[in-house]
């Protein structure tokens, strides 16, 4: 990168880092609470990005991932009464294990059958978490009922107080800034360089000596890792989980925002979680005969004008006006 | 012992049902390599269709055939102008549009023919001759109906020159071009095909389950997992599979697991299945060259 | 001593007590004024449970009709639905849409177990009305612990027990099969059931299988459930599994005495489908009128609310009593408003809807809307009622205070 593009990428972030900040100051409280979703589903869409963007393992099964990173904030929280802030390492620690293991099986199964086996987990984690043998530390159908943690200190700027859904917005920012930063570290160094071979040409990654079931295992488990944070974190914010919150279209929903935003692409996240928190919100505002109707054109009208994502157009235009940059990694 | 026997036929005749999905799903992958998530709900939609037909007065087989077309034409449409444009993006762009058909159709069965549900008539009358204690003429019926589009599916490939050219389309896209075959419009008429078996799945289903708009979204997952059972590019394995779904998910039900976790057992099972043998239990082994 | 400021003190009260008086006729929470009550809702409009979106649409146009003839005490309703697609996640969103970014006066049949218990505490906490929630959960009246929430329908287990009452009245040694869904509505449903029918609940109850709702058929488990040799039937279904229910019952000829849960016991959406003659024989319990039941033809009330259908909402199903019950709600909302005069507090609403005493006339009758400060259960009365075919018969006596 030249020295222009480098001042110009300092500009850039600072400017984000700072509306990044100001924001929860500038806008009421249900926005807040809008905006920590966004930044709580982005970290879900990384995660599901990692695997399916960079590793090309399709998954129709992050819902899975993300109610049981939920479920296990939301058990250790009410039932064992851990702070908020420490079940997030464990429910992160836990879905990288279950994704771990996940990826044997999706060893032997390639692109139609790994959907399936992916959206067969989807289906299976809701009626598991009804089973009424376990009910007693699920809930059950009923779900279990959370508190809102406390910001450990108040203060007021532009008029609005430092309250619950602000301290919490900063928290998931945090967190969000944390899994941003470990996602890039590992996907530019060589642990990305073998995730994108395997993507692009996975018999030749094999003669290289890249070991296809580690590094693919291991692709599955830091996704479902990332999602399963964000799972904690979705629990923390909306303070109620149950069964029928995370439905198999909530899957389906973190592949939209990985396609909207841009397949391997990091910055790519925050667009499609901003897609698939915001426009159905927008679909229920323009009909409310046919919200669905209005969301599957937006969706279809997405794909006609940027196949490639958000960050397909985002790369295209930066290639036009600044051809010297480096091409982004995992691009092909 | 007859409890058995009942689940069983049960089982069977649930069977049929996600067999003739599942047909459908391999419909469209043998001439797009493309799973359709669509697919229930474009059904579900042509079979109001023919019930909003049969109900202004149209006789049934009328109705019947009138939908088959509908469809057929609704397909191809459906290809040439919603989905050529993505035809060279990647898969996913594709699903996503795939998923966006499934909202827009399911949305728009429910505005304009509501939520409640529909009884939807049988050809099969319920007291006749056919009809047995385990299996009621409509089943009997719907499954001949299931054989009939399979034989014809099979002569069609195999014996007309269409339906050569679809599977060369399917198979090298580039060399049938080189022969003169006009692959874009192939991949149309896949389509139409594929929406004129869903809808006849769709009239078949509807008088066991009643129609309403999320007829087919419970019955999609099990044609899928069946589709992928039987292997993805294999019409009778996917007929097949079908069986095997709704025999196993009725057994497990009645006799293992319980209603509470039958779903997650039958889907371990298949994807246990699958693992051992990753192109299903028909499919053909495809062979690529490095 | 300094005289200055209690000098202002005593102004400042003065002020404050002439202001009081001055404005004492009327006062206002967000959400109200002279020219508008904005109430909200939230239903699923989309997603798997958007058969029931048609209540919000029909709650919307009888309000449309009270607006047509001059609102409430000279104010117009303005009605905010919003779409939750029956996720819990989206309601709480919802819910803080409509009382932070709207200012709503009350939140009103918020639609789904799930969906109100994620926000029945928020709900309490910010003291905003969470006010008739379409569901039958028995947890909603609950007044010492959630002043702020209250339900409407007669609730699920009262019901279950009214069932398990009749037949510990008329067949005791009954062997019975329930079929129920696998979600809250289903194990309320069946908590009533079997605390009704007490110790004899473990021997009387031979089979318990449940179905999702994703589920194509149930016809696997009326098999099971007529293996089991039960000769009474418990179906706790949604419509749809209902008549399926139903019909396959008669295809393996299975005839058990056959009580089916008011949630699904209208003759239009379930038992014509079914077939009306598989239906014979049918118990339920009922509370309102059904609109395709020819004895209620020419009846004042069902004649009033066909017309209000054809003026107002023309596209909704006249066979649906989902819009029923929709108009019966909002009639109600709209009485708790009249009552609350131009004291358009949350408080005062709260209280006036604790101050109930009605009659709807798309009730049976005998059936009555009736709450106090310890009674949140708007409707409890219900009578047992068997389909002869045609038309649901009322008989035996009508249960509930």
């Amino acid at each position: 990168m030249t020295s222009a593009d480098r001042r110009l990428a300092w500009i850039g972030g600072v400017v984000l880092v700072a509306a990044l900040l100001l924001l929860p100051f500038l806008v009421k409280n249900y926005r807040v609470f809008q905006f920590n979703l966004v930044i709580i589903y982005a970290i879900a869409v990384l995660g599901l990005n990692i695997l399916t963007g960079f590793n090309g393992q399709i998954s129709l099964g992050h819902g899975a991932f993300y109610a049981i990173g939920a479920y296990a904030a939301a058990v250790m929280m009410d039932r064992m009464g851990l702070p908020y802030w420490a079940t997030l390492p464990v429910a992160g620690l836990l879905c990288f294990g279950l994704g771990f293991l996940m990826g044997f099986p999706a060893l032997r199964l390639g692109g139609h059958y790994l959907a399936l086996a992916t959206f067969a987990l989807a289906l299976a984690v809701p009626q598991l978490l009804k089973y009424k043998h376990i009910e007693g530390l699920t809930g059950g159908v009923q779900g279990i009922v959370l508190v809102k943690p406390e910001p450990p200190f108040t203060f007021r700027l532009f008029g609005q107080a430092f309250n619950s859904d602000r301290w919490l917005y900063f928290f998931s920012l945090a967190v969000a800034a944390l899994m941003f930063l470990l996602a890039w570290n590992l996907l530019r160094g060589r642990v990305g360089r073998a995730l994108v071979a395997i993507r692009d040409h996975p018999i030749a990654a094999t003669a290289m000596g890249i070991n296809l079931p580690i590094f693919k295992s291991l692709a599955f488990g830091v996704s479902a890792g990332f999602t399963g944070v964000a799972g904690g974190l979705g629990a923390i914010a909306v303070a109620f989980v149950s069964p029928d919150s995370f439905t198999v279209f909530l899957s389906l929903t973190f592949l939209i925002g990985v396609v909207i935003g841009g397949l391997a692409s990091i910055p790519g996240a925050l667009f499609g979680a901003l897609f698939i928190q915001f426009v159905p919100n927008i679909a229920d505002e323009m009909s409310k005969a046919a919200p669905g109707a209005i969301f599957g054109i937006f969706l279809i009208a997405f794909m006609y004008l940027m196949p490639l994502g958000v960050m397909g157009i985002v790369r295209r235009i930066w290639a036009r006006w600044r051809p010297g940059a480096t091409r982004p990694l995992g691009q092909r | 012992m007859e409890g058995l026997l009942h689940q069983i036929f049960s089982g069977l005749a649930n069977g049929c049902i996600y067999g003739s999905v599942a047909l459908a799903l391999v419909m469209i992958y043998q001439s797009t390599h493309h799973i359709n998530f669509a697919q229930g709900e474009i059904a579900t939609f042509c079979t109001f269709i023919a019930w909003a037909l049969i109900n202004s007065g149209w006789p049934y087989w009328a109705a019947f055939g009138a939908t088959v077309v509908i469809s057929f034409v609704a397909g191809v449409a459906i290809q040439r102008i919603i989905l050529r444009p993505v035809e060279r993006a990647p898969v996913l762009t594709n699903v996503i549009v795939f998923i966006g058909l499934l909202v827009i159709f399911n949305s728009l069965a429910g505005w304009i023919f509501d939520f409640t549900i529909k009884a939807f008539p049988s050809p099969f009358p319920q007291k006749s001759v056919l009809a047995t204690r385990f299996f009621s003429a409509h089943e009997l019926g719907s499954a001949a109906v299931m054989v009939c589009v399979l034989v014809a599916l099979y002569a069609f490939f195999r014996f007309t020159p269409v339906g050569l050219a679809m599977r060369a389309a399917a198979q090298n896209p580039d060399s049938a071009r080189l022969v003169g075959i006009r692959v874009s419009w192939m991949l149309a008429v896949g389509w139409g095909l594929a929406a004129a078996i869903g809808a006849i799945a769709g009239m078949m289903v509807a008088p066991i389950v009643f129609l309403d708009p999320n007829m087919m979204s419970g019955i999609l997952l099990y044609g899928f997992a069946a589709a992928l059972l039987g292997g993805i590019d294999n019409p009778w394995g996917a007929v097949v599979g079908g069986l095997i779904v709704g025999v196993l998910e009725n057994l497990l039900g009645a006799y293992v697991i319980g209603t509470e976790l039958k779903l997650t057992v039958a889907l371990v099972l298949i994807v246990g299945v699958l693992t051992l043998m990753p192109n299903g239990l028909f499919g053909k082994q495809v062979v690529t060259r490095v | 001593m300094n005289i200055q400021p209690l000098k202002f003190a005593l102004i400042g009260v003065a002020a404050a007590l002439i202001g009081n008086t001055a404005v004492a006729q009327k006062k206002y929470d967000p959400g109200a004024d002279d020219k508008e009550i904005k109430v909200g809702q939230i239903g699923p409009y989309s997603g798997p449970a958007s058969a029931y979106g048609t209540i919000g649409k029909a709650i919307g146009a009888y309000f449309e009709k009270v607006n047509a003839e001059g609102g409430i005490n000279g104010r117009k309703i303005k009605y905010l639905p919003q779409d939750d697609g029956y996720n819990p996640a989206k309601t709480v969103e919802m819910a803080r849409k409509l009382v932070e970014e709207d200012e709503v006066l009350l939140v009103f049949n918020s639609l789904g177990t799930p969906s109100n218990t994620a926000i029945q505490k928020y709900m309490n906490t910010k003291k905003v009305p969470q006010l008739f929630v379409a569901t039958g959960a028995t947890k909603w009246g609950d007044p010492k612990n959630f002043p702020w929430t209250m339900g409407w329908q007669p609730n699920y287990q009262t019901e279950g027990r009214i069932y398990a009452q009749h037949i510990l009245e008329t067949k005791p040694n009954a062997k019975i099969g329930v079929l129920y869904q696998n979600d809250d509505y289903g194990k309320d449903y069946l908590k009533g059931f079997e605390d009704g029918l007490g110790d004899k609940a473990k021997t009387m109850i031979v089979a318990k299988v449940t179905y999702e709702v994703t589920d194509p058929t149930v016809d696997s488990q009326m098999v099971s459930l007529k293996s089991s040799g039960a000769d009474t039937f418990f179906n706790i279904t949604t419509p749809k599994f209902a008549a399926q229910a139903i019909k396959k019952a008669a295809e393996i000829d299975w005839k058990p005495t056959h009580y089916l849960n008011n949630v699904s016991a209208q003759v239009g959406a379930t038992l014509k489908p079914a077939g009306l003659e598989n239906s014979v024989g049918i118990i339920t319990t009922q509370y309102g009128k059904d609109p395709t039941d020819p004895q209620w033809a020419n009846d004042k009330g069902m004649l009033e609310w066909r017309a209000w259908m054809a003026k107002y909402y023309p596209s909704g199903d006249v066979t649906d009593a989902s819009n029923i019950y929709g108009y019966a709600v909002a009639m109600t909302l709209v009485q708790v408003l009249k009552q609350c005069g131009d004291n358009l507090t949350r408080e005062n609403v709260m209280k006036q809807a604790a101050s109930l005493d009605m009659t709807l006339p798309t009730a049976l009758p005998g059936i009555n809307i009736k709450t106090g400060p310890d009674d949140f259960y708007p409707i409890e009365r219900e009578q047992l009622a068997r389909f002869d075919g045609k038309t649901w018969v009322l008989f035996g006596k009508v249960y509930g205070r």
